[in-house]
């Protein structure tokens, strides 16, 4: 009896589906901006005005809700790839270095040869995937390999990616741009840019391809075969290699799958957005931010497109906030770091509010991984 | 290489492999006890914001009656607290809500990046708030007079000499005391440790508060012993190569602290090559060198430990942390041809190192066994 | 049957009365009595999920009860902790060893109640280990148990981490010894020289409370015998006043069938041939070594042994789990020594695994997807990349119906079912794939009656429609009830395959004990049957 009611307990793993878990989220939205309004009240502003100043930033013209979309783009696809590595199983906190070696293999295709659009376009993205695979499928192997942990793999290539394409594009590094006198790369042609949804503004494409994405994605998970293997693999690996599933192929796959998605993030924000070229500083916390939209989002595709929304507004309203309230924009990394918790902890929303606990549990657990071999 | 430049490396060393050390030590006793800390690189963040408002406002406070010695105590005392309770967090949220731990510490970090920018930008930078200074170096009586010795260790401000104690501490606490033994049982077993009324939980929760403080000292460091002024992102990964020099020293202190020098003595490396009088392959020999002594330094300790993973001949360890001292003193004696190396990626060797003991390419690393999973009493 | 009251017993080391514990969806105590005489031998008898260890936990605080008392020495006490328990005598061997393997024996011993020298600096004083092996060493003297205070627990063996946990329990001055299942892991050998500790133990005047559920144990043992089923207590009784029939009968709650019904065995073909295996365990010690058997076409082989014999890694060889080093397979007419595991089920290999929560299921998987685990990615269930949804859904109400799996609906995440019917969705699975041979290891292990039956028919019905069965059980009686042949294996090696008629529990024991068969004791022991 102690063996069963032990083993009921067992699946806190990731495939524990929130799907239909919209309270907590809501809630744990709410209470973020709540405990953020009081670092607001003891900076002196008023979190009502701000607040107002943020939705209004976010949504209150064509052109905030322009960038809202623009922001949310490479937040959608990060935090896919955060989510479909987690139903595999895998923690990819390397999401930040792959859509680093994404936007870089985007980048260089981009300018160094001129082609076709259909071409060009295609390719250029199809190299950020590549870029953003390769930098994945690496600690992959390692962890299909010996078992090293992808977290701490992961956090050392995205230093190396850091500090690679830093040298890339400093001093006489390969991919500076002739001329400059900061470290850039030159810009990608024209024929390899994203088109412009509504002309004079700066809405790309590249939105369409991350909604499109999220459908893929849930495609993927579960109406293919080789979904219902990476689940598998992430639900339980041992009933998985049981089943015949070859277990370290699959973690390579999942991992390159993930990376294939940041680096598409990456390589649509080099090709969407002017000036259309790679500098330092470029994007930097998106990979970690995608942590907190992924799992916001409930590690489920549609979830994840709805907390990159929320988080792109954030982003896109912050900057009015500031221009009114004087507020600094990094409040906003607060609540996102706020929501986080509150989501990831949601007992805590659920004693705050009173609402009773379901009876599966949903947290999500990856420590259970932490450098074991098998 | 002559022997003054070679001392003055080993002192850089020693000074920045300081808050590396110390973040691995916060490391080290959460990862004893069970808890994976990815927050490390927060928690230092806090502590050097943390330390240089609390030295600059005690300062002002006083109107500058007090000698600066002691606003500067009081920042230190303020990191320690704040970054202490930011691990606090850490230990709630992962020990009381059984939170993952990676994402607990993804929490810490991006709360940590939160409140200092936001600090900076909504008091730091409007007041221009500079900073008292940082501390004097104090030499040691009679121990700095000695030759190559005394320049290197004894020559430091405090916290260089409060980081050596508290990895020397460590090192024989974790194996030779009470608190040691049942942080050790908890992070490897810790049901047998609660059969034995060990509160598995508390002493989780104690281990995670005192890392923070410890982390808290790695970032006051940055501020207190080092630029003397609080910068936005200031601590620029060090948490994450204080975890990597956790990894590539096994889990235990004087293992962290000897990888730690190994970074501090490629970062101090990188910035002489940058001056450009250092022989570029002389530098790379000298660093290969230092790097294979550490790692036979470690598998010495281990040894003699008898832990577990370690299962090679004491030839074979002795072996190679003679091959690597021997690499040192060629680089250090011989002279060298001038070889054009891409040497700029030196930076990279914490991160390359890291990824190869856990694959285990060098040296296999093996996490305490019950790291990463909450404790559940059934 | 209740008579514990009339026992002249002049005091009770321990005694628990009404004690109650609730779990999410089960009662694991029913008001439970129980009583401890000083001295004695107290056994706790019952089936897997009886309650007996949970009883235990609740006595050692490890649980706190919903309801009931406990008393020691005649007074009542509360055990909030084990330093509780600890403080009033009592000391726990857990079946899963509670040991820190890379620490040391006297470390472990000391954990918790650390002896330290020098300045007392609470938390921070330093341990004395050089103290601590002293005291060890003279416990081993006084109870004649061998322990080497300085080894490290991990370089041990099993018995010897045995005796650490007992000389723990001592160390920390315990008067009462609980013993949760301590012979699952021995040999019936190493068990009577087991039972010599115990005795040796009660003599020096400590009290035993045996949990176990093995009825000749408690008869030679046991001064008392206490059986639970269900988390109630169903009888107390002696050994000279019970059999091991009428305590079988306590514990399920009816006569136990011992024979299944089962017409003879009619062998075809050769299915599984294997030749010379050898194959390591995952400290790559060998553990398989120079294994050869057939199983053929309508027939059983049982494979009896103590757990730990190298059956887990035959059965992961035999299923492309894990490496073999040496030696040959062959499944109908392929070779398969070095197939993966995809090459095993599409040759013909079905597989009940030892552990359904390791390896047999995905329990966050609704049941509709765990009946698909090992055939997904073919038709009907995979139509090109993707998956079909009805076909899948399809089989799970055809499979659940035919095999008796009580669910609400094939939505229901199998993580949520009982035991019983977690093993029929596994069952299901596999023996509706209709391969040749079938492997079922352990497969009614910690299962309730009903279920054993049930899955005992199934497997013999496979055998009759002609499928090569495999049974690997550490129950001797489930291998004697469906064997058609037994192999018994002892440290890697089969040392006999025997008819099921030429079997005997006493023949197997010794075998099982590692006593090789001379050409004139083996005969010996065939001819006297029953």
């Amino acid at each position: 009896m102690s063996e069963d009611s032990e083993a009921i307990q067992q699946p806190r793993n990731l495939a524990a589906v929130i799907v239909g878990r919209i309270s907590i989220p809501l809630l744990a939205i709410f209470t973020a901006l709540l405990v953020a309004s009081l670092a607001m009240l003891a900076s002196g502003t008023n979190p009502i005005k701000a607040y107002l100043a943020l939705g209004e930033g976010a949504f209150g013209t064509q052109k905030a809700v322009i960038e809202t979309l623009i922001k949310a783009t490479p937040f959608i696809l990060g935090g896919l790839g955060i989510a479909l590595a987690f139903r595999g199983g895998l923690f990819n906190i390397g999401v930040e270095g792959q859509l680093f070696v994404g936007s870089a293999f985007a980048v260089i295709i981009g300018y160094s040869i001129e082609l076709p659009a259909f071409i060009h376009l295609p390719l250029a993205l199809l190299g950020g995937m590549f870029g953003g695979a390769i930098w994945a499928a690496i600690p992959g192997y390692f962890k299909a390999r010996s078992g090293a942990h992808e977290v701490i793999t992961t956090i050392m290539l995205n230093f190396i990616a850091l500090r690679v394409i830093n040298w890339a594009i400093g001093v006489n590094g390969p991919m500076r741009a002739p001329r400059t006198v900061v470290p850039e790369t030159p810009a990608v042609f024209e024929s390899a840019r994203l088109p412009i949804l509504i002309p004079d503004t700066r809405l790309h494409a590249g939105v369409i391809i991350a909604v499109f994405a999220a459908l893929v994605v849930y495609w993927f998970l579960w109406r293919t075969v080789a979904g219902f293997e990476l689940r598998t693999v992430g639900a339980n690996p041992s009933a998985a290699r049981y089943a015949g599933i070859n277990v370290e192929f699959n973690i390579v796959r999942t991992m390159a799958l993930s990376g294939a998605l940041a680096g598409l993030g990456g390589g649509i924000q080099v090709l969407g957005l002017a000036p259309y070229n790679f500098t330092t500083g470029f994007n930097v916390g998106l990979g970690f931010d995608s942590i907190a939209v992924a799992v916001l989002g409930g590690i489920h595709p549609f979830g994840v497109t709805m907390s990159a929304l929320l988080f792109g507004a954030m982003d896109s309203g912050a900057r009015l906030m500031q221009l009114r309230t004087k507020v600094p924009i990094d409040i906003i990394t607060i609540v996102q770091g706020l929501i986080l918790t509150f989501v990831a902890a949601n007992q805590i929303i659920r004693s705050i509010y009173r609402i009773r606990a379901r009876g599966e549990e949903d947290q999500i657990s990856l420590g259970r991984l932490w450098g074991g071999g098998s | 290489m002559d022997t003054v430049f070679f001392v003055g490396l080993l002192s850089l060393a020693l000074i920045k492999a300081t808050p590396l050390a110390l973040g691995a030590m916060c490391g080290l006793l959460c990862e004893r006890s069970g808890v994976i800390n990815i927050g490390i690189e927060g928690m230092m963040l806090v502590g050097a914001m943390t330390s240089f408002l609390g030295s600059v406002i005690f300062n002002d406070i006083t109107g500058g009656t007090l000698p600066k010695t002691v606003s500067l105590l009081v920042g230190l005392l303020v990191a320690m607290l704040s970054a202490g309770f930011i691990a606090l967090l850490h230990a709630w949220l992962s020990i009381q809500y059984k939170v993952d731990q990676i994402i607990s510490g993804t929490v810490i970090n991006l709360l940590a990046v939160g409140i200092t920018n936001f600090t900076a930008n909504a008091y730091i930078d409007p007041n221009h708030l500079s900073g008292v200074g940082v501390f004097t170096e104090v030499e040691i009586p009679i121990l700095s007079q000695i030759p190559i010795i005394g320049p290197i260790l004894f020559q430091h401000q405090p916290l260089v000499y409060v980081m050596l104690i508290l990895v020397g501490f460590l090192q024989y606490a974790l194996f030779n005391t009470r608190w040691g033994l049942r942080t050790r049982a908890v992070g490897e077993h810790p049901r047998a440790a609660d059969t034995v009324g060990i509160n598995v939980n508390r002493t989780r929760y104690i281990n995670v508060t005192l890392g923070g403080v410890l982390a808290g000292i790695g970032g006051a460091f940055l501020v207190l012993e080092s630029v003397g002024r609080f910068q936005k992102l200031m601590t620029t990964g060090r948490g994450f190569i204080a975890l990597a020099a956790l990894i590539f020293g096994k889990w235990t202190s004087v293992g962290a602290l000897l990888s730690g020098l190994l970074f501090g003595f490629s970062e101090a490396l990188g910035v002489r090559l940058q001056l450009g009088d250092v022989n570029e392959l002389q530098a790379l020999i000298l660093l290969g060198g230092i790097g294979v002594a550490v790692l036979g330094a470690v598998w010495v300790i281990l040894k003699a430990r008898r832990r577990q993973e370690d299962k090679r001949s004491m030839p074979l360890v002795v072996g190679t942390l003679v091959v690597g001292l021997a690499m040192v003193a060629t680089a250090l004696l011989a002279t060298f041809p001038e070889v054009e190396i891409p040497i700029q990626f030196l930076g990279l060797l914490p991160y390359i190192l890291t990824i190869l003991v856990l694959t285990g390419f060098v040296g296999r690393a093996i996490p305490p066994a019950a790291i990463g999973r909450p404790y559940e009493k059934q | 049957m209740k008579s514990s009251d009339q026992d002249p017993l002049e005091s009770l080391a321990l005694q628990v009365s009404g004690i109650s514990k609730r779990f999410p969806g089960v009662l694991a105590n029913d008001k439970v009595d129980f009583s401890l005489a000083r001295g004695e031998i107290h056994a706790l008898l019952g089936e897997n999920g009886a309650g007996k260890t949970t009883l235990m936990n609740v006595v050692y605080g490890l649980y706190k009860p919903d309801e009931g008392e406990i008393f020691i020495n005649g007074n009542q006490v509360e055990i909030r902790d084990p330093n509780d328990a600890l403080a009033q005598g009592i000391g726990m061997v857990h079946q899963h060893f509670m040991l820190v393997p890379v620490m040391t024996v006297a470390e472990n011993l000391m954990l918790g109640h650390e002896v330290t020298r020098g300045l007392k600096l609470g938390l921070l004083s330093r341990v004395d280990r050089q103290k601590v092996s002293e005291e060890i060493e003279a416990l081993v003297e006084l109870y004649g148990m061998e322990v080497n205070p300085e080894a490290y627990v991990h370089e041990l063996s099993v018995g010897e981490q045995q005796r650490v946990e007992i000389i723990k329990a001592l160390y920390r001055g315990a008067d009462v010894l609980i013993l949760d299942e301590p012979t699952a892991v021995l040999t019936p050998q190493e068990t009577e020289d087991f039972f010599e500790v115990m005795r040796s133990l009660v003599k020096q005047g400590k009290s035993i409370i045996f949990i176990t559920h093995k009825l000749k144990e408690v008869l030679a043992i046991a001064d008392r015998i206490t059986v639970l089923r269900d988390g109630a207590v169903v009888g107390m009784t002696k050994p000279a006043e019970t059999s091991e029939k009428e305590l079988a009968a306590m514990m399920v709650g009816r006569e136990v069938l011992l024979r299944v019904e089962k017409k003879p065995a009619q062998p075809g073909e050769d299915v599984l041939k294997v030749q010379n295996l050898h194959v390591l365990d995952r400290r790559d010690q060998p553990a398989v070594r120079g294994v050869s058997f057939i199983v053929r076409e309508g027939e059983i082989l049982g494979i009896a042994g103590v757990q730990g014999n190298g059956q887990a890694e035959l059965v992961e060889a035999l299923t492309g789990l894990t490496k073999v080093i040496e030696g040959s397979i062959h499944l109908k007419d392929s070779d398969v020594t070095h197939a993966r595991p995809r090459a095993f089920t599409e040759t013909g290999a079905a597989h009940v695994p030892e552990d359904r929560h390791k390896h047999g299921l995905v329990l966050s998987y609704a049941v509709d997807e765990n009946l698909i685990l090992q055939t997904y990615y073919l038709a009907p269930f995979a139509s090109g990349l993707n998956i079909n949804p009805r076909a899948v859904d399809e089989n799970a109400r055809r499979l659940i119906s035919e095999y008796d799996v009580r669910t609400p609906s094939i939505k229901t995440l199998v993580g949520s079912l009982s035991g019983g019917n977690q093993q029929k969705v596994i069952v299901a699975r596999e023996l509706s794939r209709d391969a040749p041979l079938l492997i079922a290891n352990q497969p009614t292990r910690g299962l309730d009656v009903g279920s054993i039956e049930y899955i005992h028919r199934r497997i013999i019905e496979k055998r009759d429609e002609g499928v090569a069965v495999l049974l690997v059980s550490s129950e001797l009686d489930e291998i004697l009830s469906l064997s058609d042949r037994i192999a018994v294996i002892y440290s890697g090696e089969i040392l006999a395959i025997i008819p099921v008629e030429e079997a005997t529990k006493e023949r197997l024991g010794l075998l099982m004990a590692g006593v090789r068969e001379t050409q004139e004791s083996s005969q010996a022991a065939a001819t006297p049957m029953e």
